[in-house]
């Protein structure tokens, strides 16, 4: 499903990734480990396509199309998402209207009918509930005056609508209480499927409870430097990331 | 210093050949347009080192002067009115002027709605109706060039009042249908007595093509208690040269809320001179301004709060495409007895391309000292990463930015009450941005 071969890239002359491969199959969740600025959150915007970053080297390949060539909406149109670590706060744009024109965009792209407006309102409805996501707040502005946890359901509830089939999460679990933690990771594994593969980006083992992967990696100095099953994620927990550390400077 | 006489340019000799041939011809009072007139061509058109149009040298946009229109047949202005568009789908009481004259015919005046009277200029001004004497001029109106100009040429126009809470709002329509380049000089005086309420919409369109030139006093006094909506919408064709003045008399314990949405003309320029004269009065002036290409928009305002315990908020919102120029010159004055003054201006720019200009002049003369007021002013481009946010959910970049525009202008039109006048405003936000492509 996703390959992602020798990847090479900076921002403002910074190296962040270093060479980086890793493969996700269909119906896999990897979830991706590492220390804090080990390159994470770049990969999560580099597969989204944002514009700051230079790629130097590689390819990222989503069913054998490449990702690199396209605009962020074009990859949104072939399946990609990202649930951002920190949701943007749109004032003036009622979730609802976002909801509709990010849904509408994506048929469109793909060539298929928009939505009615009762179709869209049931699906909305039905992926809100079980997010526990009140109605009140799908007619306020997006995230604008939503707490952590709420922005986060709310981006799950794009994912439920969206439907894509390659999910990328990057550090969903920040600032989320026990509850939002649960309310989330079940949004996120009522979504598992055969069709569809998760990356997974967190800093701990907490969220592989909810969220049980298939693949653990770990990340560091911008790239993978060990893969393992989801027993992984517990030694680390144990163990730290001291041993990725060797021969970096202090 | 030495008395200097000016050198006339063509349009400023051109108007004082029209004003010495036109001015008996006209309703009314000789002597008061002939003061008014004596005092504009005193300085003649302002140009960028009067320091009111630094940024709109009027010198220089009105090279020649077009002549002054003449009134439709009944048949024309019928015709002009039927292929008029701006707020037309607003279900309201019509008060046409088509080529600057007011369309008699289109108003019933026998069935007009209670609480409505309304007196046609030329008349209340060979009667010297008594309503004019309740009139005195706001001070920036009666010392502004371009409401002097008016004032010297006002042909036609209305003397409306209102009196109760009329529900059916009133549109004045500005059409101007000429083929070729004509100027107009219309006045609108509204009275709307202590206690009224009303919705007032404004439209201002031409046709294409043509150098028009209008220029539209409307004059406003509100009293204690009152309500007031104001809706205007500029959809003037693409190479008129558009000016016009809204001067405010708001009284005590009143609302009065207006916004002016442009999209028209090759040079806007309008004012707003609002004075709050009683206390607890709540006034918001608003602006919403789209240009491109090569347009350029002014918007200039002055409040006074001229009565102490008056919250006023002034919010501009501009979207600057192409290589288009935007202005706000806003000034709030808090006289030394307006204590407990409540004043809040802003003016936002947006700047889509790379080739676009706004020029704010946000100021604050404050005189009291127990006073909050603030004023800001950004310039900016959208925010890349809401940018790219909205992609990453699949929106092409175009139709992010027109979420993020649409966004952007909506706060500046939300509290229009009148819901078929709000959509028409959100709809011609939608249709600028669509003609953008």
């Amino acid at each position: 499903m996703l390959e992602i071969k020798n990847l090479h890239v900076q921002i403002e002359d910074k190296r962040i990734l270093n060479g980086l491969n890793l493969t996700v199959n269909k119906g896999e969740i990897a979830a991706i480990m590492g220390p804090n600025g080990s390159g994470k959150s770049t990969l999560s915007y580099v597969l989204a396509g944002k514009e700051d970053y230079e790629v130097l080297d590689g390819e990222i390949l989503l069913d054998g199309e490449n990702l690199l060539e396209m605009e962020p909406d074009e990859r949104a149109a072939v399946g990609v998402f990202l649930a951002f670590q920190y949701p943007l706060e749109i004032p003036g744009v009622a979730s609802m209207t976002f909801l509709k024109a990010t849904l509408n965009a994506q048929r469109k792209a793909r060539g298929e009918e928009e939505l009615s407006t009762p179709d869209f309102i049931k699906r909305v409805n039905a992926a809100a509930q079980q997010l526990e996501i009140p109605k009140d707040m799908l007619k306020r502005a997006l995230n604008v005056g939503f707490s952590g946890g709420e922005k986060k359901r709310m981006e799950i509830l794009q994912m439920a609508l969206l439907q894509p089939s390659f999910c990328i999460l990057d550090e969903t679990d920040s600032g989320l209480d026990i509850d939002a933690l649960r309310i989330v990771s079940e949004g996120v594994n009522a979504l598992r499927s055969p069709d569809r593969a998760f990356l997974v980006i967190t800093h701990y083992q907490r969220l592989l409870n909810h969220i049980v992967p298939d693949t653990v990696h770990v990340m560091h100095s911008g790239r993978i430097v060990k893969s393992g099953g989801k027993e992984l994620a517990l030694e680390l927990e144990a163990s730290g990331y001291a041993e990725y550390r060797t021969g970096e400077a202090a | 210093m030495a008395d200097v006489t000016l050198m006339k340019t063509p349009a400023e000799t051109a108007l004082a050949q029209a004003f010495e041939s036109a001015k008996t011809l006209l309703p009314g009072n000789v002597e008061s347009r002939a003061q008014a007139f004596e005092l504009f061509s005193a300085r003649g058109l302002p140009h960028r080192r009067v320091e009111e149009f630094k940024y709109t040298d009027l010198r220089a946009f009105l090279r020649e002067a077009a002549p002054f229109a003449v009134a439709p047949s009944s048949k024309e202005a019928a015709a002009a009115l039927e292929n008029a568009k701006a707020l037309a789908g607003v279900e309201a009481l019509q008060v046409p002027f088509v080529n600057g004259h007011f369309v008699r015919d289109a108003v019933d005046f026998k069935s007009l709605p209670e609480g409505i009277e309304i007196v046609p200029l030329g008349e209340a001004l060979a009667d010297n109706h008594d309503w004019l004497a309740r009139l005195s001029p706001v001070p920036w109106a009666s010392d502004n060039p371009v409401y002097q100009l008016n004032t010297s040429f006002m042909a036609d126009g209305v003397m409306i009042r209102v009196v109760g809470e009329v529900t059916a709002p009133l549109h004045l329509r500005f059409v101007t249908a000429a083929e070729s380049a004509v100027a107009t000089a219309t006045r609108v005086l509204v009275l709307v007595e202590d206690g009224a309420s009303v919705t007032l919409l404004e439209s201002h369109e031409s046709t294409d093509g043509a150098n028009h030139q209008p220029n539209d006093v409307v004059e406003l006094i509100a009293g204690d208690g009152t309500k007031v909506q104001h809706v205007r919408v500029n959809a003037e064709g693409d190479k008129a040269l558009a000016l016009s003045t809204m001067a405010i008399k708001v009284g005590a314990d009143a609302a009065f809320n207006s916004i002016n949405v442009v999209t028209g003309a090759a040079v806007s320029r309008h004012q707003v001179f609002a004075v709050l004269n009683g206390e607890n009065t709540n006034l918001r002036v608003n602006g919403a301004t789209m240009l491109k290409g090569s347009q350029h928009g002014d918007s200039t305002l002055v409040v006074e709060h001229a009565a102490p315990q008056c919250e006023s908020r002034e919010l501009f919102k501009t979207i600057i495409d192409g290589e288009a120029t935007g202005v706000f010159q806003g000034k709030i004055i808090v006289p030394h007895h307006a204590q407990k003054t409540d004043g809040r201006m802003m003016s936002a720019a947006v700047l889509l391309g790379e080739g676009g200009a706004m020029n704010n002049k946000p100021e604050l003369e404050i005189f009291a000292d127990d006073v909050q007021c603030a004023h800001g002013a950004t310039c900016g481009q959208l925010d890349e990463d809401l940018l790219f946010y909205l992609m990453a959910r699949g929106l092409p970049k175009k139709e992010a930015e027109s979420l993020l525009v649409q966004a952007f202008l909506g706060e500046a039109v939300e509290f229009v009450e009148n819901e078929a006048a709000r959509e028409a405003l959100v709809a011609t936000v939608e249709g600028w941005l669509k003609a953008r492509g």
